[in-house]
């Protein structure tokens, strides 16, 4: 017996059995603390600020689609109230102008959206007209992709995006937003 | 040694624990490397809208935040219930946000710098004007790739 004992003095290994339950210990720290939030949201390009006030372009009624968002989230489209839900459809059929309506955009290219909100719209309002907006040219870029490439818009090359993107440029102009309801 | 062990042994096949460490461990290095430390406790109540159009942001480390929206019950009393601006971990004038992001700015590297993004986190329940006195700031200060937080929309409209 005495002798074992001695062999087991020699052989000094550190007890590793433990090492799962510390691992499992910061396992748990770290399941807590996590957040896998990943940020999404609708990427915008502001423009550019200059001090000087922008030229006074006259554009043919015709190419401009005007959005205005009032206090009360409300919204007129072409001077005609309109239900968010119909926004999105409206908005292509006046970029594509398949009929060739002449009320309508006299083509993709010179068509122009514009968007002009109150300082009282409540920001999910305007997110949501925003929204639209965004997926009604996301839809025509989709379309386009479609016809032309017969896959998805976001399957498609660089190259090929950026031809549809030209034929399809996206013009959301937002205006200087009006203040009729701000809160201090 | 006798005949009764021998019989024993073979009975119970244990399993062998001795790979749960690594599995642990992998576990462990998984989370480690998700894992993002909220930085800053919100003062204000956040919660953005639902939308369609999204875009995933990549590399946190040219983001920066922007949180807008009204201060949450125990700040009330010091800032009042209008819509405020958060940057960091504090309450914020208008006025800080060019320093806000030169401060972050400086923690990129220069050829990154062109990629910086801000994430404007904003409550579903604030009105606009203080949305575009922020975003005529950025503006001013040259910070245009804006991101506007949104979560997924699941129903329709």
């Amino acid at each position: 017996m005495a002798r074992v004992r001695a062999k087991d003095r020699m052989k000094n290994e550190v007890n590793a059995g433990s090492m799962a339950d510390i691992a499992f210990l910061l396992l748990i720290f770290f399941l807590v603390t996590t957040t896998i939030l990943e940020d999404s949201g609708i990427l915008v390009k502001l423009p550019e600020w200059s001090d000087e006030p922008p030229e006074d372009i006259r554009l043919n009624t015709r190419n401009i689609y005007s959005v205005l968002v009032n206090t009360n989230n409300d919204l007129l489209v072409r001077k005609q109230p309109m239900a968010l839900k119909d926004l999105r459809d409206d908005t292509k059929l006046f970029i594509t102008n398949p009929k060739k309506d002449p009320t309508l955009s006299d083509s993709p290219k010179q068509a122009i959206v514009s968007l002009k909100n109150d300082r009282g719209t409540s920001y999910k309002a305007y997110l949501e007209v925003y929204n639209e907006l965004r997926a009604a040219y996301n839809e025509i870029w989709d379309e386009q992709a479609q016809i032309r490439y017969g896959k998805n818009y976001d399957d498609c090359t660089k190259a090929e995006q950026e031809g549809i993107r030209n034929d399809f440029p996206l013009v959301i102009s937002e205006a200087e937003s009006t203040s009729f309801g701000d809160e201090g | 040694m006798s005949k009764f062990n021998k019989g024993k042994q073979k009975e119970d096949p244990e399993v062998s624990t001795a790979s749960l460490p690594d599995i642990i461990f992998m576990l462990l290095f998984f989370f480690m490397v998700v894992t993002v430390m909220r930085e800053s406790e919100l003062k204000i109540k956040v919660t953005t809208p639902q939308a369609t159009e999204l875009t995933k942001l990549q590399e946190k480390s040219l983001v920066n935040y922007i949180h807008i929206g009204r201060p949450t019950k125990n700040y009330q009393a010091k800032f009042g219930t209008s819509p405020k601006i958060q940057l960091g971990d504090k309450i914020s004038d208008i006025e800080e946000i060019p320093l806000f992001l030169e401060n972050h700015k400086a923690s990129v590297p220069e050829k990154l710098q062109f990629k910086i993004t801000t994430s404007l986190k904003v409550d579903s329940d604030v009105t606009m004007g203080i949305v575009t006195d922020v975003k005529e700031k950025l503006r001013k200060s040259g910070q245009l790739k804006v991101n506007y937080s949104a979560k997924k929309r699941t129903g329709d409209l």
